[in-house]
Order: C-alpha cells, then sequence, then structure tokens
C-alpha cells in the first residue's frame, strides 16, 4: 500500500502567546514546536495500515518553514519512510491555499489512503483535509476515532454532538484521525537513527491565493481572578446564593 | 440586496438546534448587508419538508426542501453537491453553516467545490464595510483572530450556542430542490448511526455542563457528577482526559485541546485541576464553578466561584442544594 500522512508544526501550547507587532500574527520569539497531536495519530494510524498490508511505503508531507524538516524527521523516526516538505515561510490562514499546495504535491502520487489529523490546534480551523480529497476528487471520512481497513474498503466512526456515525468508503480514500482511534508510538533510537538516512525532498509550496486574512489577533479578555467561596459543604449555601443572585445560572 | 444562504442540520428528520442558530446568524448577516432574504436549505427523507414552519419561525424568507429516501442519514457527498450547486446559483453574500462535526465535514467540501473562502468556527460576526469579519479562536483559544472575507460569497460556520435563536416570524416559502447527484450512489455511505446518551441534552447544547476529573477516582464514584447535573435538570456531564484514558467516560465526553470545546452559561469542574489542555475547551464558559481538595489547583485561577473541599462532601451538598434552589424557582 502506498499511503501518505500531511503533518503540521505547530507551537507547543505551554505558554502565554503574545500578539506580535503586526497586530495580526503571534509573536513567534521564545515558541518551540512539535508536531500537531492529531498529525501524529493519523501517523500512527499510517504506519499500523502499512505494517498490517506489508511491503509498502509510508510518505510523510508537511507545508511550513525550512524548520518544519524537524518534524518530518520526527514522523521517519517513528517509522514512516520518505518525508517531502513544501516549503512556505508564512503560512496563509485561508486552508483553501494550503490545500491547493498540498493537493498538488499527492496528486499523481497514486495513494491508496492519505491520512490528515482532524484538524491543527494552532488555526483550529479544521478545513484542509476534505478540502483536499475534493481537490483530488477523493471519498473522504473525517474526524475517524475507529478504523477498519481490508480488501480495497474501509469501515470508520466518527463521533457528532451525542451520537456517533458508521461509515463505509472504497479506496483510495482521504481521512481525517480524531484522537481515541490510537496512541503515537515514540521514537526509538535505532528510528533516530535510521531516520537520518532516510530521504527528504524540499521544494517551494505552489500556494493558492487567500481569500480568508487574518485581520487581527487578540488575546482573550483575562477571567478575573475568582473568589474562593469557603471550605468543604459548609460553603454550598453560600455558592448557590451567588449562583441565583449573581451569576444568575439557577 | 444581498441575501445569505444557510445550511440547516438535522437528524432523522428534526432540525436541531444548531440549525436555528445558522438561520440565526443569516438572519443577522443579511441584515446587516442591505436586508437581502434568508434561503434556509435543509435534506433528508421525504417528509422532512414538515420542518419548513420552524425555520421561518426564526427568519427564513424561503426554505429550500432537498427530500430523497437516502438523505434519512448524512450524505456528505449529495449534500455538498446539492449545496454548493445551490450556493453557485444563488448570488449569495454569504452562507451560514454549523461548526459541528457535520459541519465542519460539510462547509470545507462545499468551499473546494466553489473555491470560495471559509472562515471557520465564529463565536461573533460582524460586517465591516464590505468585509465580513468572523472572530474565531486559535492556538487552543489562548488567541482570538478576526478574519476577514471581501469575497462573494463568503462561507463561514458557527459555533453552537454563540449565535442566540430569536424569533422573527417571516413567510417561509417552501421551495423542493433536488439532490445535485443521486444521493444512492455516493461513495461514502454513512450505514448506521448510534446514539449515545440517549434522552440526554448534548454538551454543545447544554446550558450548564458539570464535568468530572481523575479527583472522583473511580468511573463508579461518576455518579455523584451525574446527580449533580439532574439537580441542576439542564446540564451534560463531560470529563478530563485523565478520566477518559481510565475508560472511566466515553472519549465523546471529553472536553479540552483534544476533545469537545464549549462555552456553556456555568460550567462546574469537580476533582478538576485545570491543566492547560482542558482549559482550551472550557475557559469561554461564562460563569465557572470549582470543587477541589487543592487550593492550589490552577483550576482556582479561572473559576469565577471555588469551593475548597472533599467532591465526596461538598458535591452530594451542592445537589441537594441545587435541587432545593430549582424547587423554591
Ligand atoms: C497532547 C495532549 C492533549 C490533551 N488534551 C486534553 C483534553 O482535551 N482534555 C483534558 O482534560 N486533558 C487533556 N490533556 C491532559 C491534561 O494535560 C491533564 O492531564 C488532564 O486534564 C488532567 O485531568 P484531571 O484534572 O482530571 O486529573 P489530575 O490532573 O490528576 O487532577 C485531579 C484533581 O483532582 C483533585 N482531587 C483529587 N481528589 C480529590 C477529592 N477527593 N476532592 C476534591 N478534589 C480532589 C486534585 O487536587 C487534582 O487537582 C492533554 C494532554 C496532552 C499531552
Amino acid at each position: 500500500m502506498k499511503i501518505a500522512v500531511c503533518i503540521k508544526r505547530v507551537p507547543v501550547m505551554e505558554v502565554k502567546f503574545a500578539i506580535g507587532k503586526d497586530g495580526a500574527s503571534v509573536d513567534e520569539t521564545g515558541l518551540k514546536y512539535d508536531v500537531n497531536d492529531f498529525d501524529l495519530w493519523a501517523v500512527e494510524a499510517a504506519l499500523q495500515l502499512n505494517e498490517k498490508n506489508a511491503p509498502g511505503e509510508v510518505t510523510v508531507v508537511s507545508l511550513g518553514p525550512d524548520a518544519a524538516a524537524e518534524q518530518l524527521r520526527k514522523a521517519l523516526s517513528m517509522g514512516a519512510d520518505r518525508a517531502v516538505l513544501l516549503k512556505a515561510d508564512k503560512q496563509p490562514a485561508d486552508g483553501f491555499a494550503v490545500a491547493e499546495a498540498l493537493a498538488a504535491e499527492l496528486k499523481g502520487g497514486n495513494y491508496d489512503v492519505i491520512f490528515f489529523g482532524k484538524k491543527s490546534i494552532d488555526s483550529d480551523a479544521q478545513t484542509v483535509g476534505p478540502m483536499v480529497a475534493e481537490l483530488l476528487d477523493l471519498p473522504c471520512v473525517t474526524s475517524v476515532f475507529k478504523l477498519d481497513i481490508a480488501g480495497g474498503k474501509g469501515t470508520a466512526m466518527r463521533a457528532l454532538e451525542g451520537a456517533a456515525e458508521v461509515l463505509e468508503f472504497p479506496l483510495p480514500a482521504v481521512i481525517t484521525v480524531d484522537e481515541g482511534l490510537n496512541k503515537e508510538r515514540l521514537p526509538s533510537l535505532k528510528g533516530i537513527m535510521a531516520a537520518k538516512k532516510k530521504p527528504l525532498e524540499t521544494k517551494p509550496a505552489q500556494l493558492g491565493s487567500a481569500a480568508v486574512t487574518v485581520a487581527r489577533m487578540e488575546l482573550p479578555p483575562e477571567r478575573g481572578a475568582g473568589r474562593i467561596v469557603g471550605q468543604g459543604a459548609a460553603a454550598v449555601p453560600e455558592l448557590v446564593k451567588l449562583l441565583q443572585s449573581e451569576a444568575k445560572v439557577i | 440586496m444581498a441575501n445569505v444562504f444557510a445550511f440547516v442540520e438535522s437528524r432523522h428528520g428534526e432540525v436541531r438546534k444548531a440549525g436555528l442558530e445558522a438561520v440565526s446568524a443569516a438572519r443577522l448577516l443579511a441584515d446587516q448587508t442591505g436586508g437581502g432574504d434568508v434561503h434556509a436549505l435543509i435534506a433528508g427523507a421525504p417528509g422532512v419538508a414538515g420542518q419548513a414552519g420552524r425555520l421561518a419561525e426564526v427568519g427564513a424568507d424561503v426554505v429550500l426542501v432537498v427530500e430523497h429516501p437516502a438523505l434519512d442519514l448524512y450524505n456528505p457527498e449529495a449534500v455538498s453537491a446539492t449545496v454548493a450547486e445551490r450556493i453557485r446559483n444563488g448570488g449569495y453574500r454569504a452562507a451560514v453553516f454549523s461548526a459541528t462535526s457535520q459541519g465542519k465535514d460539510l462547509s470545507p467540501r462545499v468551499a473546494a467545490k466553489l473555491r470560495a473562502p471559509l472562515a471557520p468556527d465564529a463565536i461573533a460576526l460582524a460586517v465591516e464595510g464590505d468585509a465580513i469579519v468572523v472572530r474565531h479562536p486559535m492556538y487552543t483559544g489562548k488567541v482570538i483572530g478576526s478574519l476577514r472575507i471581501t469575497a462573494s460569497p463568503a462561507l463561514l460556520s458557527v459555533r453552537l450556542g454563540a449565535i442566540p435563536v430569536t424569533p422573527n416570524a417571516k413567510a417561509g416559502r417552501v421551495e423542493p430542490v433536488q439532490p445535485a447527484t443521486d444521493p444512492a450512489a455516493a461513495r461514502v455511505k454513512v450505514v448506521e448511526m448510534k446514539e449515545g446518551n440517549t434522552g440526554k441534552i448534548d454538551l454543545g447544547e447544554a446550558p450548564v455542563i458539570v464535568a468530572g476529573g481523575r479527583g472522583l477516582k473511580s468511573a463508579d464514584n461518576f455518579k455523584l457528577v451525574e446527580q449533580l447535573a439532574d439537580s441542576f435538570g439542564n446540564a451534560a456531564v463531560g470529563a478530563t482526559r485523565a478520566v477518559t484514558d481510565e475508560g472511566w467516560r466515553p472519549h465523546s465526553e471529553q472536553i479540552g485541546q483534544t476533545g469537545r470545546v464549549v462555552s456553556p452559561e456555568l460550567y462546574v469542574a469537580v476533582g478538576i485541576s485545570g491543566a492547560i489542555q482542558h482549559l482550551a475547551g472550557m475557559r469561554t464558559s461564562k460563569t465557572i464553578v470549582a470543587i477541589n481538595k487543592d487550593k492550589e489547583a490552577p483550576i482556582f485561577k479561572v473559576a469565577d466561584y471555588g469551593i475548597v473541599g472533599d467532591v465526596f462532601e461538598v458535591v452530594p451538598a451542592l445537589a441537594d442544594a441545587v435541587k432545593q434552589a430549582k424547587a423554591q424557582g
């Protein structure tokens, strides 16, 4: 099987963000980066599928700056076979522009399955996977938390609000991965050594033009430090009073 | 006059609250961009036209109805093709989707078919000159971006609960629409829908959420969380990843960076430490209450009201007190 996984370099979120000088981006000073969480689960899904259907090949693709090679190396050290970096110093806020660049690379690759994470945690848009599927005219199943692929067909489950859907689809297909599908493996020392020798090709991203732009970015208002109403069950009557009279939620 | 399109989410022929919110958001945009009409499209099995009245009540001038037996369950390919065709031929200024699981599947497909701009997951909408501006939480909610679209049609999806549904009765003329492709021939088929938490209100729609963390100690003790939720009457149960990882609760109840993002009127955090990834899913709640025995727990930094104490003692007392307060009206 030929499998592709699209992964994104995203900031590690355990920091206080600051807004950049242009007022429309985050200040990148001091940020650390990693592979987007959902994309790690997508890589794991690809590796497992490849192991079940060996021999095959897993290609990881990322659109990002030169430094995104680091995230591609991580996927290679987990077990992917080759990597492609579509170089773009600035990532457009328009998911469609990104989707066009990824689709241009994936087109003609004869992939049986193309995996994405369900969303990237920086843009939080959840649009690129299904857009690529449309551009390639492939069947697409999004936000998958259970997956079974065999004999050229797939069965998947995805969560709705208060329910879940069971879906069936033929290959080739695009699948976006939700949490719960698997736990990603850690790169082994052997994997890290092997990754250094695996092919990593870099080329300029063929970005489409962006029709969605970021006008501003702001930090959300701080939540005013709350009030400790009291200790133990004795504080309950006061809390209920506040919820009734002040917050007006009961 | 700028007409605005709305896609109405339904399930087994019933309009979802998200669908009413999409119509309300479209109404808002139509009114602010020159007072055009709202065209609301609903798709389902034959009979779904019966829902048209509900859409007219909240501001739909025209209800576009797509009926086909193979549309009782969501049909991503047939619905996206039909919606795209309708928007392409409708000359709309904007098209509104719900930022639900289904809406986030549908809207990017339609955007790609139309090569139209899509701003996802709006918590607020504004018209600024010739642009539609969408406020959208990014970086796990730590940054709010304002996304700007000048092109027509502008596609956008609205977060559950972001746009209030208000009565706004219109004539609501019904217009049947043919599916653009044969729904029965779609490659991807939704073969089954499994209802979870039958009868209970969904996290995205609940005005109150009672969420439990590892402080509950076991799956069985989650009945305390359920009892507290029951005492409110309009509450859903949520959980942290520590809890879903343990298998005490299903992943569908997980709130946070990799779970659901919610913004209820009231969020009660029971035995939850308040890790950054959890806060990412609930920091936009209007009022937050925390119950934790550790007075240094980070959850108290975002909570409006806190009780430092043992959940096994505080939660049953709170459930009783809420029940009483409710009974007294
Ligand atoms: C990539 C990634 C994604 C993640 N995504 C999410 C996510 O989406 N959602 C999420 O929730 N987490 C997520 N996490 C996990 C997160 O970092 C925390 O581990 C998790 O939120 C902790 O859950 P908790 O508060 O229930 O447990 P703990 O951190 O163990 O806290 C339990 C709390 O209960 C209190 N307690 C214990 N006993 C009692 C008692 N008897 N009475 C009162 N209080 C008591 C303790 O003081 C403590 O504060 C993610 C982590 C990673 C790395």
